[in-house]
Parts: C-alpha cells; structure tokens; sequence
C-alpha cells in the first residue's frame, strides 16, 4: 500500500467523498425522522388501539419486518412506478428506509410502553389525571427513557441500511467509493476509508445516545 | 344527612367468576373502617371500584350523593364520561401495596403533580403544598430526592402524602405495609394514625389486626364476596359473631 499515493488521490478526490457522506446523512437523517414520526404512531396504535387498526398495524410491522430491506428498496423503487408513484432513486430509497425504521421503532415503543408496570397508570388515574395527561406526564417520558438504547440502536442501523441505495443508483457514500475504485484500483484502501468514515458517523449517533441518556437518568 | 360514602350491592365480576356478591356498606365523614378478610374475599376490588379502576356490573356507589362511574336514568345504567371519571376519582385519594411512585420525579413533583394538573394549582401553591404535606409525613429534607433514593417506607409516605395533597374526601388504603420491611411498617401506619386523629375519612384493607383494632372505628369482614360481619372492633375481635370471623381471627396474628 502506497500511503503518500492514496492520500493524493484522496486529495483529488474529496469532493465526491464529502458529498457522498453529505447523501448518507442526508438519507439516514431523513429515513430516521420520518420513520420515527410514523414509529411513535404505529406504537401507539400498537399498544392501544382496538380492532381492525391495530390488526392492519400488526400485518403492516410484522410484514415490513420481516423483509429484507433490500426487497424494499428495490420494490419502491421498481415496483411503486407500476402502480403510477413514480419516486426518483433518492426518494425511493428514503421512502423504503423510513418504512424499515418506522416498524422498528414502533415496535420499541410498543415495547417501552408495555414494560411500565401497570400500577403507574392506576397511580396517575386515581390523582384524577385523564389518559392524556397520564401519557404526557407518566407513560411517555419514562417510555422515552426506555426506549433511547434501541432507538440509537436503530438509527445507526439505517446508517448502514443506507448503503443499500447505492443499488439503485443514489450517489450515496459507498457508490461514491465504488466509483473511484473503478477509476484507480485502490479497492483496499478506499474501503478501509470508507469503513472509516462509516464508523464516525456511527461512533457520532452512539455518543449522542449516552449523552443523552446521562442527561435524562434518573438518579437512584 | 348524607353519608360520605354509600355502596349498594353492589357486583363485580371478572370473567365467569363473581367477585363481590352483593356488598352494602354505608360509611360517615371521619370513620376511619378496616377491611379485614381472607385472601381473594375481594378487598382490594371493594377498594378499586370505589374509584373506578375497576368498572362493576351491578349496584351503586355514592360519594357524598353523588353516583360513582355510572348514570342510571329510567332504568338503564350507563357508564360516565372519562373525564367526569377523572373528576370523580379525584374525589377519592388511594395508596396502593407497590406504592406506584412516579420513578422519574422527585418526591415532591410526585406530589405536585395532580395539583397542578388536576387542580389546576400555580407551580409555587403547589411547591407550598407538597412540602407541607411532606413535612408531615416526615420527609421535609427528602423531597428533591427520587423514589429509587428512598427506601420503601420512605416511598410509601411519600405516595400517601401525594394522595393526601389532592384534599380527597375519602382515603383508600389497600395493604400499605405488606410489601415493606417489618422494620419499616410502623412509620406508615404511624402516619395514617395521625390522619385518623386529624378526623380524615378512611377505608382500609390490611393484615395488620392490632392497627385495625387501635385505629378503627368500625370493622369490616370480608367473606367470600360478602361482608361476612361488621362492628365496632372491640367487639368483633372479642366475640365473633360468625364461625368464619372466629377462625380467620385464630389463624391471624396479633403483633
Ligand atoms: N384482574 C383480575 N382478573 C381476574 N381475577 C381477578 C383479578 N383481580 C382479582 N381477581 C380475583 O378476584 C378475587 C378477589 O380478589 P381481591 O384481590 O379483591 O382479593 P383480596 O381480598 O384483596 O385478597 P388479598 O388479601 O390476597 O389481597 C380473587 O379470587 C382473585 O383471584
Ligand atoms: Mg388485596
């Protein structure tokens, strides 16, 4: 390995490395905003919903999460078009990653709620609070807690999730990488690089996480 | 006058098995009643349908006059708004045997809680309050610590004070000791006396038959649904009337 080599051609070649990691941020960023808006809500509908909601929300987590996310970054982008949603690669890809992240965190939060013993709602009920105000108060930020490992967990997932779009052709951090290879040969080291720069952003969401954590624990 | 809080037969069933058969209980401002019985003669449900955690299919409950859960008008019962249930559960304060503590707030926020948010208090009146009513449960200097800092005696107080705070007409007691430490019983049991001295109207099941027997103006057995005999306590656990009350009190221990 060439060190003084690689670092000129990475030099060269720092622009289409920084937007690429500026595309995976992009898209991670998105799929975990969205799918964490969509999440809260399946777990809501999962822990306290009746009926045929609920039962549509269960198929709809139960079959997301059992699907490769390739299959559902290929089917948006592929599939959608047929039935006349025609998404670009980027959109597809987003929209299929935040569909991934939306059945994990609802499943987090069903999970988180359903942990909190059942004395907590009695408690809250017999001061006279209403169900929202038990949630609000009560529930939502000890589930908040709860749930912060995983969450973080998750979103350092579609991270990596986010590789997945290079298939489709979104110019993201790997595609990018690909690209060059393919240009100077240097597969090894670009890789390395590239694991790299996987790993900081990673090791960035990770310590977010426990800062976050530290701040909201609750001492004992 | 009317009573505090009147309860006609009332039924309550869980699944195909019938858990209250019919209990009537009527009960005046400042009684302080023990509910003593056998395990699953229904105690803790009497307690819990009092205020509404449990629905109940059959009977009225009154708190000063006023219908508990349920409207029945021309026959026909229906169940109340939640939020008049909320209001109404209100009317009553409960401390329960796992003290139910809110983890991630300090003793006095567990407190202050309800008063701002039920009571719609200012934050400062209900500060005031809460270290009031903490201060006389004993727990002045433990009031910004969190419920994982205190032991359960501690934490028992501390959910009794949060109870008592709210200003209920009515305090439901449900076996406040029995999950603590034996060194840890009579600080509790020393606050609810106190309550029971300041004329705070109250309604408690415990295993716990010298207190029943100090604190009570009236004593009731729970049996199988029903309430099995009732009584000044002097005279119930000096001379049973029923056979039932006579044995449950033998093979009960008076500490
Ligand atoms: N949520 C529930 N679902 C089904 N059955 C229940 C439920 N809660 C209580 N029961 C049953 O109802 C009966 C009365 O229970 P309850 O808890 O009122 O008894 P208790 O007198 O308080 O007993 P203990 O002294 O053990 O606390 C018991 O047979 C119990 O098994
Ligand atoms: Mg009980």
């Amino acid at each position: 390995m060439d060190i003084a080599a690689f670092l000129h051609v990475l030099w060269l070649a720092r622009m289409p490395i920084l937007k690429g990691v500026g595309v995976t941020i992009s898209i991670s960023a998105l799929a975990i905003v969205v799918g964490t808006l969509v999440g809260v809500g399946v777990g809501l509908v999962l822990t306290y919903g009746k009926g045929p909601l609920r039962w549509l929300v269960r198929g709809y987590t139960d079959f997301i999460r059992g699907t490769p996310v390739l299959v559902l970054v290929l089917a948006s982008y592929y599939v959608l078009g047929t039935v006349g949603v025609d998404l670009g690669p980027f959109e597809a890809g987003v929209f299929a990653l935040a569909v991934f992240c939306s059945s994990h965190v609802g499943e987090i939060v069903r999970g988180a709620l359903q942990s909190i013993p059942r004395g907590q709602t009695e408690a809250a009920k017999a001061i006279g609070l209403t169900f929202p105000q038990t949630f609000a108060y009560v529930l939502g930020p000890q589930a908040l807690r709860q749930m912060l490992p995983a969450w973080v967990n998750t979103a350092a997932e579609m991270v990596k999730a986010s590789t997945l779009l290079s298939i489709i052709g979104v110019g993201e951090l790997l595609l990018r990488t690909q690209e060059l290879i393919s240009r100077t040969f240097m597969s090894l080291e670009f890789y390395l690089f590239a694991g790299l720069l996987y790993f900081v952003i990673n090791y960035g969401i990770e310590r977010f996480g426990r800062y976050i954590e530290r701040k909201t624990s609750v001492p004992s | 006058m009317t009573n505090l809080l009147e309860i006609r037969d009332l039924h309550k069933r869980y699944g195909d098995v019938e858990v209250l058969k019919g209990v009537d209980c009527a009960m005046a401002q400042g009684d302080v009643i023990s509910i003593i019985g056998s395990s699953g003669s229904g105690k803790t449900t009497m307690l819990r349908c009092i205020n509404m955690l449990e629905d109940f299919e059959g009977g009225t409950i009154r708190i000063d006059g006023e219908e508990i859960g349920y409207d029945t008008a021309g026959g026909r019962r229906r169940r109340k708004k939640e939020k008049e249930i909320a209001r109404q559960r209100a009317m009553t304060g409960m401390a329960f045997q796992q003290f139910n503590l809110f983890p991630h707030m300090t003793a006095a926020h567990n407190v202050m809680l309800g008063l701002v948010k039920v009571k719609g208090m200012g934050r400062d009146e209900a500060r005031g309050l809460a270290e009031k009513w903490l201060d006389r449960v004993g727990l002045a200097e433990r009031r910004d610590r969190y419920p994982g800092q205190l032991s359960g005696g501690q934490q028992q107080r501390v959910a009794i004070a949060r109870a008592i705070a709210m200003n209920p007409k009515l305090m439901l007691f449900d076996e406040v000791t029995s999950a603590l430490d034996p060194e840890l019983v009579n600080e509790v049991l020393q606050v609810i006396k106190d309550l029971a001295a300041d004329g705070m109207s109250m309604l408690l099941v415990t295993h716990e038959m010298r207190f029943a027997y100090e604190v009570s103006t009236r004593v009731i057995f729970m049996n199988q649904g029903r309430i099995g005999e009732e009584g000044n306590p002097r005279e119930m656990f000096v001379k049973p009337q029923t056979e039932r009350l006579a044995e449950f009190l033998m093979n009960s221990t008076f500490n």
